[in-house]
């Protein structure tokens, strides 16, 4: 009993301290106040003007430019990275270590690396930075991680699969759509997923891709405005919203997931 | 019948081909141009002057000794307050352990801007100042769910009958946590570190922002030297980085592939 209380009252210790700065951000957006911590009243005067555009201009546009570039790198991950699982997954052993050993190097650079290295590229090479550059920058570090959430299905898959089908009349073609590509697409969905969430939550790298032509992400914009000294009062409700609808897109996943155990042990 | 299968497979293979360009020029090319800008001068040819005048700076390498000291007591601090919160989380019954994990993971879906200016906040509500203290409580804080999930995550697959085993065996709680529990998750003790230590290094941002700009990390450094226009000297820095992540990976040996495999967060 006493155990009991000790691991769930040190748990909650430390989700308390988790989450009291979001709870903070999250209380004071809805008050007026432009400074974060002075309490001025209720109000909804900030998700108002979140919506209302106009004066949140360019908090919108870099809240659309997160949104494209993360929807659109991660498309081409995915693409990209389930050509790539499918070519590895029948390679020779040793061209298979080689290519898995330069697909985990992006993800164990740390970001500043892989961005100064990108940087680097860019200016050799001559492009003018913006929107190309950017896209480019997170499918580098995206890809990777979409190649490691297909390969295990490509390994569990049943090959006698694509013989059957085979076998059946299908062509090469036919197979790898009705036969290959359900069998991927639980990988598919999830290297997309985690791409998106990667991309959009990216900093470094984008700081060093997305040259000076005004262009900016949400990151770079929260950064570009706390190095002027404080937060956009209205970044407080965009906070409050992103991080509800993360909440509650995990607990429906959550939900799924222990349904699907459930009936699974029955 | 096989010759089919061989040619669908044999052709399959190629599919790895254009993934393979593009982490050739997006991944070792970039690497390769931090190696070259890091041995030539700002006049171009071979030179070590940009090594020189980092041995000859000694602000550069206080700033990476201090951003290494940062780093090891934020990965000390994490782990002392991450393995017994995942130690008891892996202890919990599966439902409400994946619900915690999840609390515990969900902050980290909000942009680590937003976060550490949270903590900015939090700080000021509790008329707490600025300075070392919040650095080190804003870099536990971001970085303690990435030492807790890889901990949770090997302990959670530990086989119940081990320690059975070692109680019927006549282990005291003390000999089971020991010699059993505690050895069985080094993998995952190792794929923490690497999660935590290595980002820690490189971050920049975190520091000015929960300091005033006070305190300077390494990424820091190498940032301002690549906005500055010294591509050389910031290459040579980036380098040095390179080239202690290395030696902390090799130190980790074997558990890189693993942090990246099972230490991943989806």
């Amino acid at each position: 009993m006493i155990k009991k209380i000790l691991t769930s009252s040190y748990l909650g210790l430390l989700l308390v301290m988790l989450y009291a700065p979001i709870l903070i951000i999250i209380v004071f957006s809805f008050t007026e106040a432009k400074v974060l911590g002075n309490w001025t009243g209720f109000s909804l005067k900030l998700y108002a003007s979140l919506f209302q555009g106009g004066v949140t201009h360019s908090l919108s546009a870099a809240l659309w430019n997160t949104l494209i570039i993360g929807l659109t790198a991660a498309f081409i991950s995915t693409v990209l990275g389930t050509v790539a699982a499918i070519g590895i997954f029948n390679l020779q052993q040793r061209a298979q270590k080689a290519i898995s050993l330069v697909n985990s190097i992006p993800i164990l650079n740390p970001d500043i690396i892989t961005a100064i290295s990108l940087f680097l590229l860019f200016v050799s090479v001559g492009i003018s930075q913006g929107y190309t550059t950017v896209v480019l920058a997170h499918v580098t570090f995206c890809t990777p991680y979409v190649v490691l959430s297909v390969l295990p299905r490509l390994y569990r898959m049943n090959p006698s699969l694509y013989e059957a089908a085979l076998d059946l009349g299908a062509t090469p073609f036919l197979a790898l759509r009705r036969v290959m590509l359900p069998e991927l697409k639980p990988g598919m969905i999830s290297g997309f997923i985690l791409a998106f969430t990667l991309s959009i939550d990216d900093f470094v790298v984008t700081l060093f891709t997305i040259g000076n032509e005004g262009l900016e992400t949400i990151s770079t914009y929260i950064y570009a405005d706390a190095r002027k000294g404080g937060l956009t009062p209205e970044l407080r409700p965009l906070s409050a919203i992103i991080f509800v609808t993360v909440l509650i897109l995990l607990i429906i996943i959550n939900q799924r997931a222990v349904k699907k155990t459930n009936l699974k042990t029955t | 019948m096989r010759r089919k299968i061989i040619s669908f497979f044999g052709r399959r293979r190629t599919w790895s081909i254009p993934y393979a360009i593009f982490l050739l020029i997006f991944v070792l090319i970039p690497l390769a141009l931090i190696v070259y800008y890091a041995f030539t001068s700002e006049t171009g040819g071979l030179s070590f002057e940009n090594f020189r005048k980092f041995m000859q700076h000694p602000e550069a390498i206080n700033i990476l000794i201090y951003s290494i000291g940062v780093a090891m007591v934020t990965t000390i601090l994490c782990l002392l307050i991450g393995y017994p919160a995942a130690y008891l989380l892996s202890r919990l019954e599966s439902r409400m352990a994946s619900l915690l994990v999840m609390l515990f993971i969900l902050p980290m879906w909000i942009n680590f801007l937003i976060r550490t200016l949270a903590t900015v906040a939090l700080f000021g509500f509790l008329k707490l100042p600025l300075g070392e203290g919040a650095l080190m409580f804003g870099m536990v804080y971001n970085f303690l769910p990435f030492m807790i999930y890889p901990i949770y995550n090997i302990l959670q697959k530990t086989d119940p009958n081990l320690i059975e085993a070692a109680q019927d065996l006549g282990a005291t709680p003390r000999q089971v946590f020991f010699r059993t529990i505690l050895p069985l998750s080094i993998p995952g003790i190792t794929s923490g570190i690497m999660m935590v230590f290595m980002p820690v290094i490189s971050t920049f941002a975190i520091a000015e922002l929960l300091t005033i700009n006070n305190i300077k990390l390494f990424g820091t450094t190498l940032q301002e030297n690549i906005y500055n226009g010294m591509w050389n000297y910031g290459a040579a820095l980036s380098l040095v980085m390179l080239v202690l992540i290395g030696i902390t990976s090799l130190l980790n040996t074997g558990s890189t592939a693993k942090a990246s495999e099972e230490g991943g967060l989806i």
